[in-house]
């Protein structure tokens, strides 16, 4: 019996955190961008969907604004024609959605959702190499694309799948070393820890109680916003979200990589930017913003108070800012138009892989000179380094630059 | 003598070329559209009849129908007149000139002793169906007898296709009375 109950409480958390919770908050992402949307471009959005009353005899439909319309898509796509066209790939075909979905669900597993819930941590696998492993396992939803734009045997979609497979490796590369600062602060690869520290001592780009308001954490400041900035942007463009979604633009490519999918294939791949728009949102959240403490302090009254029910305040706090966050993702792409491709490679190989290089090192001298390990002679040298690494790279950045347009402008002379 | 200027396009300034401060603007932009929305005050909202949300009138419960022009092409339908006499005289010249062929006539003659002696013929049977009418007006323009209008009914449907043809019964529903055309078969003037 002693063994059971381990085993129990685990399936407990993954069938709550991932199907109760998480599926559920991507069927609705889905609502709140059409509705968002819609009432962005002053219109109205799905706002009929309910419960068919005038089917069993009523005289009126209950519609709820239309809160059940994920129900009806997802009916939708269930019933339609799951079609496979002959010239295709079948194996990678079937292959590719899975391989879209999954990585994105499997990473939710390191992110903490709440705090304690009657002694058990509100995330499913407590592990010390948190970060590491979303990396790791959201590279792998590259393949899905790359192998739907493949196996479908189509221009389009090959070109989507190319661009995809570009966009999301160059991008990796400043998503990764933007939060190198970020780690070298916290020194621990535990989300759940990251989050208690936050909690006790100031979110990461709001440090305004506890020892955040200690000189380090001040003049980390700065660094971290830099961190804060790149992060979200490559994370807009590693979910392939306007104004990055170069590899499905409708206008270029027909509809990119999943042209040749329909029913719930397509639904796969469909859920799956969200769910890993919903992945990156939770990550930013716990690495900047605090994941599910509500700050300023409060967290352990809170605790306290409340005693084994707190890790629902805190899962509450989580969502919240989840939420916030989705709908930022979604305000951004009615806001902003798409890039154009080579303007979206320059930005991220020549903007934020030479800035995030330069921001670790900024960190790192920062942190050493306040806690003193950094003093005299050392200090100057270390500033002297940082400064030539600095114009090294931006001479570096700018030759790219001269060289990328120059290459523009040759194209523009041989098609004028 | 006209004044000439030459103008030249504007060129960018430097904080305009670092995209941060366009985007937050832009992000201005569409969150004020976003609450004048919510809050139904977006711009021509009241001249459109919004709903309440956005600038969007919401169909079947809210409609246009009293904004509609007399122009308005909707359901072609026979009218009467004043004398409650049909209008048409079955020439069929609408039969000939629907493009999508939506009209069928059955040309009939009016008996002897009626009233209406010497107009001669009217239709005994008169069909627009409706799912080929393409609203065009046409019937309307080409017939010498001011028999055949566009009415404002735009919403016709059915569940089938018998459903969908207009008889003349129908027609004449649809049309009504007319007043104030030109009366050539009246005595009386």
């Amino acid at each position: 019996m002693e063994s059971i109950i381990p085993i129990i409480v685990i399936i407990a958390k993954i069938v709550g955190i991932t199907f109760v919770l998480t599926l559920p908050v991507i069927a609705y992402s889905v609502y709140a961008e059409r509705r968002f949307a819609a009432v962005i471009q002053d219109r109205v959005g799905p706002n009929r969907t309910g419960i068919p009353l005038t089917l069993f005899g009523y005289k009126k439909d209950i519609s709820f604004f239309g809160l059940l319309q994920p129900l009806a898509d997802g009916l939708k796509f269930i019933l339609k024609e799951d079609y496979v066209p002959s010239h295709v790939n079948k194996f990678f075909f079937w292959l590719a959605p899975a391989l879209t979905m999954v990585p994105a669900l499997v990473t939710l597993s390191v992110v903490p959702f709440g705090s304690y819930l009657f002694g058990e941590a509100l995330v499913i696998a407590n592990v010390s190499v948190g970060p590491l492993l979303i990396f790791a396992i959201a590279s792998l939803s590259v393949y899905g694309i790359t192998l739907a734009g493949w196996a479908s045997n189509n221009k389009y979609s090959f070109f989507g799948g190319v661009r995809s497979c570009a966009q999301m490796i160059s991008y990796e590369i400043s998503l990764g070393l933007s939060i190198i600062p970020v780690l070298m602060h916290f020194g621990d690869l535990n989300l759940m820890n990251i989050v208690e520290e936050q909690a006790k001592n100031g979110w990461l780009i709001l440090p305004l109680w506890g020892e955040g308001l200690s000189l380090e954490r001040m003049l980390l400041w700065i660094p971290m916003l830099i961190s804060f900035f790149i992060f979200t942007i490559s994370i807009f463009a590693e979910t392939n979200r306007m104004p990055f979604d170069l590899p499905e633009c409708e206008t270029e490519l027909v509809g990119g990589y999943h042209t040749e999918y329909s029913s719930m294939k397509f639904a796969l791949f469909f859920l799956g930017e969200y769910a890993a728009m919903i992945v990156g949102s939770a990550l930013i959240v716990t690495l900047f913003l605090g994941g599910w403490s509500i700050g300023f302090g409060i967290d352990a009254w809170v605790t306290e108070f409340f005693g084994n029910w707190a890790g629902l305040i805190h899962l509450g706090a989580f969502l919240v800012k989840l939420v916030g966050f989705i709908l930022f993702f979604i305000l951004i792409r009615w806001t902003i138009p798409r890039f154009r491709y080579d303007q979206l490679m320059k930005l991220g190989w020549v903007v934020f892989f030479e800035v995030a290089l330069i921001n670790i090192l900024f960190a790192a001298v920062i942190m050493a000179r306040v806690r003193g390990d950094l003093t005299g002679t050392p200090f100057i040298g270390a500033l002297v380094g940082v400064t030539v690494f600095s114009a090294a790279m931006f001479y570096i950045a700018k030759s790219l630059d001269r060289m990328l347009s120059a290459d523009s402008k040759e194209e523009v002379k041989s098609v004028n | 003598m006209a004044k000439v200027t030459k103008l030249s396009r504007p060129k960018l300034k430097k904080s305009d070329e670092i995209y941060l401060i366009g985007i937050f603007k832009g992000t201005l932009v569409t969150l004020k559209h976003a609450y004048q929305s919510v809050f139904g005050k977006s711009r021509g909202a009241d001249s459109l009849k919004s709903s309440g949300l956005g600038i969007t009138m919401q169909y079947p419960e809210e409609k246009w129908d009293d904004q509609l022009p007399d122009y308005y092409r909707g359901a072609p339908a026979l009218v009467t007149d004043e004398q409650d006499r049909e209008r048409c005289v079955s020439c069929q010249l609408c039969e000939f000139i629907c493009p999508p062929k939506a009209i069928k006539i059955t040309p009939g003659e009016i008996p002897e002793g009626d009233t209406w002696e010497k107009v001669e013929k009217r239709p005994q049977e008169f069909d627009i169906d409706m799912i080929r009418c393409i609203y065009c007006g046409l019937c309307e323009e080409v017939c010498p007898e001011q028999a055949i209008y566009l009415r404002k009914d735009y919403a016709i449907t059915g569940t089938s296709r018998e459903e969908m043809v207009h008889n003349k019964q129908k027609l004449y529903e649809i049309g009504g009375k007319r007043v104030g055309l030109v009366n050539k078969w009246n005595e009386l003037k």
